[in-house]
């Protein structure tokens, strides 16, 4: 921080200054950073101040003085508050400036020039973001790649039917609330992408898209502020964000990622603010700042779980603050206790209990029965609106002629399934496969049947009681449920589960003995609330459904084995769901509602599930995490082809090889910092203070920008050109970090480095102007065509526009 | 006086101490290795390999480098082994000609040397020779790692490296001032490329050492009283050391494996066609002697560049693609073109200038060049290459390929190609035979012939499905293609050629690939082909690998109920889970004491219990966690190395526990005593366990229901 006013009139670092004795005004210590300045508020009067200054200085002096015949009194330095002083003795052995001598110094209420720079920068920056952001909102007005299930899910919101998907629903709730505010009324079915909007009000879910991606430029230009102290640092940061096509185009649509990255960088801010506020712990603002990162952390969980990056980021700031403090044996052990819990509270169990909270909010909105119904557990269907099993009636009791449906009880399994396919030769048996199937569907029903074929149909049905032996016959293609000694196909340490035999006539292989868990010899077996395992007679094994799921030829569906091992697992536990038989008098049940919790483990569970079953397709070219930094490819949001109107994701090219550069530069940079530290080189004023911000505030985003990159190298699941995005976010912050170090260390003047940042931001507007048209849409011929638009910017032959 | 006697006896007692774990460990390892003489487990795998060595026939083997394989063919190459064995089938009896004995014996030597390198590792690691000894015990009466060295198996002369590794390293740190040190360095460089040469989970040690150099470096640099160029002189030797030495061994055995194998086998096929020629027989003998430049009238099979899913050549047969596909949709009719894995006459095509009629090979030829708009016709059925605006049949998105018959239904003829070779190095190159990479280009569309991947169905004889791929970008091996086979044509007539194209190719010319290509291509197809990974019956998850909660059953005999199962000592896994933890909680303890400046233990003891920890949890850590996130099958042998170093945690925990942590006699002496006990308890588990370890003698139905601790072990019982 440029505070000092030298004698040449220019502004530099105390550090800078000779001297070895630093009067700090207690009103200093009160003052808040702002930019490279300081405010200061609520002092004492200017004029009194600066007379009880004088007398101090002179007291000083006069004790100076005393000690040694030759004091140099330089100027002191006037900085933005007047009051703050250097007093320069050239001995060593005073000790009448205490610091700590407790006086008020004088104060000057109004900020300095340098403070209102950052406020005007800060708008400016604000204003082009919007401009870029909210520029042809609404065109295309047609539904654009992923705006197909955002905005779908949207709308369920304002239908209020239940859905499944596998992200957390904070953004998608985010979306329907922004479109239930300006009008939408939830009745465009976003089928797929290029359908019309027409008449429906689709601008406010976009338009609060762009609102929250207008803030990122901000935020960056705030955080890069703050870690490098540095306004031209922090203007580049954010004109890299405002002027990248990439950042623009997926801030414009309904998408979860503007939410997300929200949440991300505005986690990141408050981290950076919450660490300045380490000199003043437990204050209002410490406080503030705390709760505030919480808050944001568990708004970028809420929207995605590519939140956990960055939790991970703010979770090892926050393990460096407390092994500083525990190193710190000032602070006693009860203060430290304090620190610690403040900050368990803050960053774990507040954010843990807004996201619990938006569940709870999702699931009490969410109380219509709809398409996600399936993967969830009978209990759970019960609270649904318009599901067969809300308020069911039905028999109570399972009996011999009945048609049910089978549901595992492992969370998320499915319904007993068969269909009219076989098992591929080579896979056990070639006989007709049995599957476990999320959906609901006619394929699920099965018929309860006696061993022997003996079913009286015209009697009283009569109730299957535990332990007796009975067949499953398949309702639809009526053949029986069977295992055999075959390997299953994917467990192959369990037995393969077949359907066999036709219109019910089967062998001894299609018998199975019902068992209730829990149950005596006798018991009836209770719809909905029995848990029940089916052991087959012949190889006593048990019905089971593994979990795995089956390759192409079983259509994806989830295998049904029966295992030899019978311990009782969820995996072996089976409820009968529904129950048809007009003989019996249908009953009210009201099933056991599950609690809150329950609810939410079960979710969960489900949308893990779902997104580690994202797996790539086979002969599908797939996005590889190492085209990302380089912008190899992007992704057709809109149109494909000549005619039609086409928006292309992709980052602005000239700024992500920037970043890819810097990124490089940093590295180098670190390394030769770190090097000449652990050598004990030594390092004088200024390039000291750089290299300090360098390794800590670059690090940190260092940190950040690895932690949103790396793990999508290990992740199974199929990956997208825009999950690098929030990666790309720090690589941009390190950027102007870096840029600020590469040009402040060579010697050059202030004239030159000035002239340089003007340039560079002058490229990032040139670049802008030539690519500007992947964001806000283009017609007309391809790029290969000359007579395109964008002749010649297809600089890398895997683009696509 | 003491201190003259004190050396001499210490150091007989030491040697003394050595030589009887290490004559315990032979014993346990090497006896009745022999038996049974039959296939056990992986033996099957692994067989075929060494069959190959000795018949010198170049195979690709995607699990691992080929070190591993090299010192099992050590083995057979000593025992005189002629490679004549089927290696098809588990528990297969070994013909008179297989010399068990000396297949065998080189990991049961390295298994039972591993005994004495844990014993110096520990003494290394600072810890007594009490604590040396326990763990030799421990490792000693291990059951899961005396199966796993009695076999022609892999673990054990990975372990084996990975301790010497490991061991060298510590020599080398702690001998500061001796010039000795370097030597073990070069050591420790040698065995991490041997460790990562035997299976690619010698990488992860590997890496443990390179992050405990690097901390130990960075502390050497950290020392001012060092001048600088001291330093980077120290710095660069590590660098060689441990970077480019195993860089240049590893790189080393490619090179003698590709030098041993020099013969074409049943691999071949995986490889680029250029590799093939390189190999004695096989396509060798077929295109040697080939017409480099392929000229207008040449008759050539066309090979995909890709191998995915099975390398396979541009082929047409005389039935027609079905009028209309099961899903309904229609087709051209025309005749069927696709990618067949096998060779056949029905590869073959001919090169055809659109210009003129002529199907010979003028004098001179006239060589094709990049650019140039070529025919392709069928040799066999005198079909165009075609392609249209008609959907494919298994990739709608693409064209149709087709061998063009004019059914007068007003769908021309668009059978004009632009030879495209990738890989040119000038724009107006020759196409040469097997060398060049080439992209047919449809002169009409601009779409690509490309290899789609998909397998047609019933009608198509399930052959590869071939399109022309409009969106084609980028660089894909699916869309290149080069020539494999090549002659001259020399005759017009139909039926002449066809008796031309059914006799072999013929004349001589030889060409080599260099050694760094044919390893670059190797080592890149080994890392990319992908088996289709299923589960296997004794394949497990890493999470059932802590409590031993599977096993695997590696021979049973034919008649009796003698078998051996890879089961472990089930004592000496739970105290290793037990000292784990004790190691985790007593490691986080003091870390947060010495943080606030309590200092509970010297510096000195500080210092070398984290020396054990990095080496021991580490190594643990680093060989069983990475696991996770494998997709591989998996099997409880992969556990073995990580479990090997989680063993040597013990007697460290112990000691620190014994002299740090208890104070009074009384406790010591209660401690000695539960040590005592629980040395017991692992030898009456290893002597229980050893019917099953050693396969005999065979137990009865009873007794070994009686061994079936665990419920999930699938032990064999043989139904009467």
């Amino acid at each position: 921080m440029k505070l000092c006013e030298t004698d040449s009139g220019k502004y530099t670092s105390v550090l800078q200054l000779p001297g070895s004795v630093l009067i700090v005004p207690q009103a200093t210590l009160g003052g808040k950073p702002k930019g490279k300045g300081m405010q200061y508020h609520g002092n004492i009067g200017k004029d009194e101040g600066l007379k009880l200054y004088d007398s101090f200085v002179s007291h000083c002096q006069n004790e100076l003085s005393a000690y040694t015949s030759a004091v140099r009194h330089r100027k002191t330095c006037k900085t933005n508050e007047g009051a703050e002083c250097l007093s320069q003795p050239s001995s060593e052995t005073s000790n009448g400036a205490n610091k700590r001598i407790p006086k008020r110094a004088g104060h000057l209420s109004s900020p300095s020039r340098d403070d209102h720079v950052p406020v005007y920068t800060l708008v400016l920056v604000l204003v082009l973001s919007v401009c870029t952001r909210f520029y042809k909102i609404t065109e295309p007005p047609h539904v654009c790649w992923d705006e197909t299930h955002f905005g779908k899910m949207g709308s369920y919101y304002i239908n209020r039917t239940f859905f499944f998907d596998v992200h957390p629903p904070l953004g998608k709730m985010l979306i329907g609330l922004a479109g239930y505010l300006t009008g939408y009324d939830g009745t465009f079915p976003f089928i797929k992408p290029g359908d019309k909007y027409e008449h429906h009000n689709y601008w406010g879910m976009r338009a609060f898209c762009a609102a929250l991606g207008s803030c990122l430029p901000p935020f960056a230009f705030l955080i890069v502020l703050e870690l490098s102290h540095s306004k031209p640092a922090a203007l580049i940061a954010a004109s890299l964000l405002i002027f990248d096509t990439g950042c623009i185009t997926l801030s414009q649509y309904i998408l979860l990622d503007p939410i997300l990255m929200f949440f991300i960088m505005g986690s990141v801010l408050c981290m950076v603010r919450f660490n300045t506020q380490r000199l003043r712990p437990f204050s209002f603002s410490w406080w503030f700042w705390l709760l505030l990162t919480g808050v944001c952390l568990s708004g970028s969980l809420g929207v995605k779980f590519v939140g956990l990056f960055v939790i991970l980021l703010v979770g090892i700031n926050t393990a460096f603050d407390l092994w500083r403090l525990l190193g710190d044996l000032s602070l006693s052990l009860l203060d430290f206790g304090k620190h610690l819990l403040a900050r368990v509270f803050g960053l774990i169990m507040l954010p843990l209990f807004l996201y619990t909270t938006i569940f709870a909010v999702h699931f009490i909105v969410l109380n219509r029965s709809g398409p996600g119904d399936g993967f969830f557990s009978s209990a759970f269907q019960s609270r649904l609106i318009g599901n067969n099993l809300h308020n069911a009636s039905m028999p109570e009791y399972l009996a011999y002629g009945s048609v049910i449906t089978v549901k595992n009880l492992r969370i998320a399994g499915g319904y007993l399934h068969s269909h009219w396919h076989l098992y591929p030769e080579g896979v056990g048996a070639h006989q007709q496969q049995v599957t476990a199937y999320l959906h609901k569907d006619y394929n699920n029903l099965w018929l309860v049947k006696r061993p022997d074929n003996s079913d009286d149909l015209t009697g009283p049905p009569e109730l299957v009681r535990q332990g007796d032996i009975i067949r499953l016959e398949h309702k639809e293609t009526t053949r029986n449920l069977h295992s055999h000694f075959h390997e299953a196909p994917l467990t192959k340490k369990h037995l393969q589960v077949t359907g066999y035999g036709i219109n019910g006539s089967g062998d001894v292989n299609d018998l199975w003995q019902v068992e209730v868990c829990g149950g005596k010899k006798g018991d009836p077996v209770k719809v909905l609330r029995s848990k029940v395992r089916f052991l087959h007679r012949s190889t006593s094994c048990v019905l089971c459904s593994s979990g795995k799921t089956l390759p192409k030829w079983g259509w994806e569906q989830v295998e049904v084995t029966c295992s030899p091992y019978v311990k009782e697992t969820p995996n072996t536990q089976w409820n009968i769901e529904d129950h048809i038989n007009p003989k019996l008098p249908n009953i009210s049940l009201s099933v056991l509602k599950p609690t809150f919790l329950e609810v939410l483990w079960e979710s969960h569970i489900v949308m893990i599930r779902g997104n580690s079953g994202l797996k790539p397709k086979d002969n599908e070219m797939n996005s590889k995490p190492w085209h990302w930094p380089i912008n190899y490819q992007g992704l057709r949001f809109s149109g494909v082809n000549e005619t039609e109107y086409r928006v292309y994701l992709l980052g602005n090219p000239v700024i992500w090889w920037l970043n890819l550069l810097s990124l490089a530069l940093f590295v180098l940079m670190l390394t030769v910092a770190s090097l000449a530290k652990q050598r004990g080189v030594k390092m004088e004023g200024m390039r000291k203070v750089h290299c300090h911000t360098l390794m800590e505030g670059g690090g940190m985003l260092l940190l950040g920008w690895l932690l949103h990159y790396l793990p999508f190298y290990i992740m199974g699941r199929i990956l997208y050109y825009h999950h690098y995005f929030p990666a790309m976010l720090f690589s941009s912050m390190l950027t102007g970090t870096t840029n600020l170090h590469l040009l402040f260390s060579s010697s050059i003047s202030h004239h030159l480095m000035r002239g340089g940042q003007f340039i560079l931001l002058l490229g990032f507007i040139y670049s802008f102007y030539l690519f500007h048209p992947l964001s806000y849409g283009m017609r007309g011929p391809l790029a290969q065509d000359p007579a395109s638009s964008m002749a010649g910017l297809r600089w890398m032959e895997s683009w696509e526009f | 006086m003491q201190c003259v006697k004190l050396p001499i006896s210490v150091r007989v007692e030491i040697n003394l101490l050595l030589m009887a774990v290490t004559g315990l460990a032979l014993v346990t390892r090497l006896y009745g290795i022999h038996f049974p003489r039959a296939v056990v487990f992986d033996e099957v795998y692994y067989g075929q390999f060494l069959s190959l060595y000795m018949k010198q026939v170049f195979f690709i083997d995607e699990s691992g480098p080929p070190f591993g394989h090299m010192v099992l063919a050590l083995g057979a190459y000593l025992g005189g082994f002629d490679g004549n064995f089927v290696w098809n089938r588990i528990g297969a009896e070994y013909t008179s000609n297989v010399p068990v004995w000396s297949l065998r014996v080189i990991p049961a030597f390295a298994g039972s040397f591993c005994i004495p390198l844990a014993y110096l590792l520990v003494v290394e690691l600072g810890y007594s020779h009490f604590s040396a000894l326990g763990a030799c015990m421990l490792l000693l009466m291990e059951n899961s790692l005396i199966v796993q060295s009695r076999f022609m198996l892999l673990e054990s002369v990975l372990i084996f490296f990975l301790l010497l590794a490991v061991l060298s390293y510590l020599h080398f740190h702690k001998a500061r001032n001796s010039s000795f040190r370097w030597f073990w360095l070069m050591i420790c460089g040698v065995s991490c490329a041997c460790g990562i040469g035997v299976k690619y989970m010698g990488m992860f040690t590997y890496f443990l050492l390179l992050g405990l150099t690097a901390v130990h470096t960075w502390q050497l640099i950290g020392d001012r009283t060092l001048s600088h160029g001291k330093v980077v002189v120290q710095v660069l030797v590590r660098f060689l050391a441990l970077v480019v030495l195993p860089v240049i061994m590893y790189i080393g055995f490619f090179y003698v494996h590709l030098t041993l194998l020099y013969r074409s086998g049943p691999h071949d096929q995986m490889m680029s066609s250029a590799f093939q020629a390189s190999l004695e027989g096989g396509l060798a003998r077929i295109t040697q002697g080939q017409p480099l430049d392929v000229a207008l009238g040449s008759q050539v099979t066309l090979r995909t560049v890709s191998s995915k899913p099975v390398p396979c050549w541009l082929h047409s047969h005389k039935v027609n693609y079905p009028i209309r596909y099961e899903n309904g949709r229609g087709s051209s009719h025309q005749q069927q073109v696709t990618c067949y894995p096998f060779k056949d006459v029905n590869n073959w095509w001919i090169i055809k200038d659109p210009g003129r009629h002529t199907l010979v090979v003028s004098s001179p030829p006239r060589p094709v060049r990049h650019g140039d708009i070529i025919q392709l016709l069928h040799g066999m059925t005198s079909r165009y290459l075609n392609t249209h605006d008609v959907a494919a049949p298994m990739s709608p998105h693409s064209q149709e390929v087709s061998g063009y018959i004019d059914f007068n239904v007003s769908m021309p003829a668009q059978n004009l190609w632009r030879v495209d070779i990738v890989n040119r190095e000038s724009d107006r190159e020759i196409w040469k035979t097997i060398l060049s990479e080439v992209r047919l280009v449809h002169v009409n569309t601009s779409a690509v012939l490309k290899l789609s991947g998909a397998s047609l169905p019933e009608w198509g004889f399930k052959q590869l499905e071939v399109v022309g791929d409009k969106i084609y970008k980028g660089y894909q091996q699916s869309g290149m293609w080069n020539v494999e086979e090549h002659r001259y044509g020399r005759s017009q007539e139909q039926k002449e050629r066809e008796l031309e194209l059914k006799s072999p190719t013929h004349s001589d010319i030889k060409r080599n690939l260099t050694f760094m290509a044919k390893f670059l291509e190797l080592q890149w197809k080994m890392l990319t082909v992908k088996n289709e990974e299923s589960e296997h019956k004794y394949s497990s998850s890493p999470l059932e690998w802590i409590t031993m909660d599977t096993n695997i059953a590696y021979w049973l005999h034919p008649s009796s109920n003698a078998q051996i199962q890879l089961i472990g000592n089930i004592v000496n896994w739970t105290i290793a889970n037990l000292a784990l933890v004790v190691y985790c909680l007593m490691f986080l303890t003091y870390l947060l004491r010495r943080r606030r400046k309590v200092e509970d233990i010297p510096q000195d003891s500080w210092e070398q219990l984290v020396l054990a920890g990095v080496i021991c949890v580490g190594g643990w850590a680093v060989n069983y966690l990475p696991f996770f996130l494998m997709e591989k099958t998996l099997f409880l042998y992969h556990y073995l190395p990580a479990l090997t170093f989680k063993i040597l945690q013990i007697p460290i925990v112990v000691e620190h526990l014994y002299i740090h942590v208890l104070k009074s006699p009384a406790q010591r002496k209660a401690f000695g005593v539960v040590i005592l006990a629980v040395l017991c308890s692992v030898y009456v588990s290893y002597h229980n366990l050893s019917p099953l370890t050693y396969g005999q003698p065979a137990l009865s139905s009873d007794e070994l229901a009686a061994l079936r601790w665990r419920e999930s072990w699938d032990i064999l019982l043989r139904k009467r």
